[in-house]
C-alpha cells in the first residue's frame, strides 16, 4: 500500500488515463488453456471477432499461412492467442467452425507449450 | 438592472434556467417539480434557449442522461420531488463520486408511504449524506437566485461536486410571488460557459471516467470528495459575495432575523422561516426577545457559524419537516451537533410539525416560542406541532 499513491496525488474523482487495461494482465485468472492448431484454421475470424478480450492477435500478410489442408491464406491472419490476456474463457474453442482450438487445462500444459 | 415578474417558485426556477441556457436539461416529470421542465421545455420549444432537452422513461435514467452529459463535457441539470430522487437514487449518490458539478432543483415533497405529493423535506434529507450540496430557498426569489449560486460554486475548480436547490413544494412552486429578475445579460456574464478541465468528448485527450476502485484506491477517492466539500464552504460565500453585486441580496450560510439580544430562537428552513419571521414581529413587538435562524446551506453544514451564532441565546427550537426515525430529526442533529465544543450552551427542544404537507400557522409557532420561553423543556425527545393526540 505504501508504494500506492495518496489522496492528493491521485487524478480528480478516480479518473484515470485512457487504455489503462493493456497493463492490466488478466491471464493470470485463466484456468482452461487454448491449445491452437494452426494447421486446421481457415482464419475465417470467427475466435478473433467472438474474444472478449481481444486475445487473439491478428497480422497482415502478402506471403501468407499454410492452414487447414495445406492451404495458403493470405491477408489477415490470425496468430497465436495472447496469454497475457486470455482468460480461457473457451468462447474461442466453442465458435471455431474447424475445431482447431482445445480448451485444456492449465496443469495439464505441457513444458513446451508456448508461454 | 431588474425586472420584477409574478413567478410562481417553480417558474423562476425554469426563468433561472432560461438565463443559465444549460447545454442539456434532462426531463420526467413529477409533482410538484414538472412544472420546473414543462415551463423550460415552453422555452426549448419557442427556441428562446439553446438548450438540447431529452426526455426519458424514468428518474433512474434522469440523472443517468444528466451525469453522461456532464461527463461529456456539457451543463446539464435536471429537476425532480421525492419519488423521482428515489428512484435516481444510485445515480445521484454516484454523481458526486464522479465529480460533476450537475445543479439540480429539488421541490421538497413527502415521500411515500402513505403517498402524498405535498411537502415535506423527507426526500432531500436523505440524501443529505452522500455528497450533494444541499441549498435550501424560503420563497421564489432565493429559488432563483440559489440557482446562479450553485451552479457557479459546484463548477469552481476547488469543489466540482453537485448541488440541489430546494424549495417547499406546493407552497413556494406554485405560489405566485414579486420576483425581480435580473438582466439576461448581467447572468450570462455572471454563468459564464462551464469549461471543465477535462471532459470525454476531448477525443483528442482521452481518460477513464468511472472506473472500479477497490480497498486500496476507493478510500482515497472518497477522501478528495470531502475536500471538495471543505472548499465549497469557502467558495459558498466568495461565490455570495460576487452575486451580491448583482442582486444587492446576502448569502450567508444561514440567515439570521432578529436576533439581536434575543433569549428565544427557533430555527427552520424554507418556508416557514417566512411565517415564523411575522410571529417574531408580532412577538417583538409585544416585547419578547425571539428571533429566528433560517439555515441556507445545509451540506455542507456550517458548525462553527452555528455554534458562534446559537450560543448567544437562552434557547432554541429547531423545527424540522421531516424525522429520522430512531434518531433525532435531521436539522435538530446537526444543529445539537454543532455544539458540542461550547462550554456554554442554550437549551435545546427539538420539534416536528408539517409532514405531508400539514400547514403551521402563526399561533402554532406563538405556542412554540412562548413553550421556548417558559423553560419547559427536553432536548431527548421531540415535540409534535399540529399532531392530533
Amino acid at each position: 500500500m505504501a508504494d500506492k499513491k495518496g489522496w492528493k496525488d491521485l487524478m480528480r474523482g478516480g479518473d484515470l488515463p485512457a487504455a489503462t487495461s493493456v497493463q492490466y494482465k488478466t491471464g493470470s485468472w485463466r484456468s482452461l488453456r487454448p491449445v491452437f492448431d494452426p494447421s486446421n484454421c481457415i482464419h475465417c475470424m470467427i475466435c478473433v471477432s467472438y474474444c472478449p478480450d481481444m486475445a487473439i492477435p491478428t497480422k497482415k500478410t502478402d506471403e501468407g499461412v499454410t492452414g487447414k489442408a495445406g492451404r495458403v491464406y493470405k491477408g489477415i491472419v490470425r496468430l497465436e492467442t495472447d496469454f497475457d490476456y486470455c482468460k480461457g474463457c473457451g468462447i474461442c474453442a466453442t465458435e471455431c467452425p474447424t475445431k482447431c482450438i482445445t480448451m485444456i487445462r492449465e496443469e495439464e500444459t505441457v513444458e513446451s507449450s508456448s508461454r | 438592472m431588474s425586472v420584477t415578474k409574478p413567478l410562481t417558485g417553480a417558474q423562476a426556477t425554469a426563468e433561472a434556467m432560461r438565463q443559465i441556457n444549460p447545454d442539456v436539461v434532462v426531463a420526467y416529470p413529477i409533482t410538484p417539480q414538472t412544472p420546473v421542465v414543462e415551463f423550460f421545455s415552453e422555452f426549448v420549444a419557442n427556441g428562446i434557449v439553446d438548450t438540447e432537452t431529452i426526455p426519458v422513461e424514468s428518474e433512474h435514467s434522469a440523472m443517468s442522461a444528466t451525469v453522461g452529459a456532464a461527463a461529456a463535457g456539457a451543463r446539464a441539470m435536471c429537476a425532480t420531488s421525492s419519488q423521482g430522487l428515489a428512484l435516481m437514487w444510485e445515480v445521484v449518490a454516484a454523481t458526486p463520486g464522479l465529480r460533476l458539478p450537475i445543479v439540480m432543483p429539488v421541490v421538497n415533497r413527502a415521500l411515500s408511504a402513505p403517498i402524498n405529493i405535498h411537502c415535506d423535506h423527507s426526500d432531500s434529507m436523505g440524501a443529505a449524506t452522500i455528497g450533494w450540496m444541499q441549498i435550501f430557498s424560503e420563497n421564489a426569489q432565493e429559488a432563483y437566485e440559489n440557482m446562479f449560486l450553485a451552479l457557479k460554486i459546484a463548477e469552481h475548480p476547488d469543489v466540482l461536486l453537485p448541488a440541489m436547490v430546494l424549495q417547499d413544494g406546493f407552497i413556494t412552486s406554485h405560489g405566485v410571488e414579486n420576483v425581480k429578475v435580473l438582466g439576461d445579460g448581467i447572468v450570462k456574464a455572471f454563468v459564464g460557459d462551464r469549461n471543465p478541465d477535462r471532459y470525454l468528448l476531448d477525443v483528442k485527450h482521452p481518460y477513464t471516467i468511472g472506473p472500479l476502485a477497490l480497498p486500496d484506491y476507493y478510500f482515497e477517492i472518497k477522501r478528495q470528495q470531502e475536500e471538495a466539500m471543505i472548499n465549497a464552504k469557502r467558495v459558498y460565500l466568495e461565490v455570495g459575495n460576487e452575486l451580491s453585486r448583482l442582486t444587492g441580496n446576502k448569502y450567508p450560510y444561514f440567515e439570521e432575523y432578529r436576533t439581536d439580544g434575543a433569549e428565544a430562537v427557533i430555527v427552520v428552513l424554507s418556508s416557514a422561516a417566512g411565517t415564523a419571521k411575522d410571529v417574531v414581529d408580532e412577538l417583538r413587538n409585544e416585547g419578547k426577545k425571539v428571533g429566528l435562524i433560517k439555515p441556507i446551506l445545509f451540506r455542507p453544514f456550517p458548525y462553527k457559524e452555528m455554534r458562534e451564532a446559537l450560543v448567544k441565546f437562552a434557547v432554541v427550537g429547531v423545527l424540522d419537516r421531516s424525522m429520522s426515525f430512531g434518531s433525532y430529526d435531521p436539522l435538530y442533529a446537526d444543529i445539537r451537533n454543532s455544539l458540542f465544543e461550547s462550554e456554554r450552551k442554550p437549551k435545546l427542544q427539538s420539534y416536528v410539525f408539517g409532514l405531508g404537507g400539514r400547514d403551521i400557522f402563526k399561533s402554532e409557532i406563538r405556542q412554540v416560542f412562548n413553550e421556548l420561553l417558559s423553560g419547559n423543556l427536553d432536548s431527548e425527545h421531540h415535540k409534535y406541532i399540529g399532531l392530533r393526540g
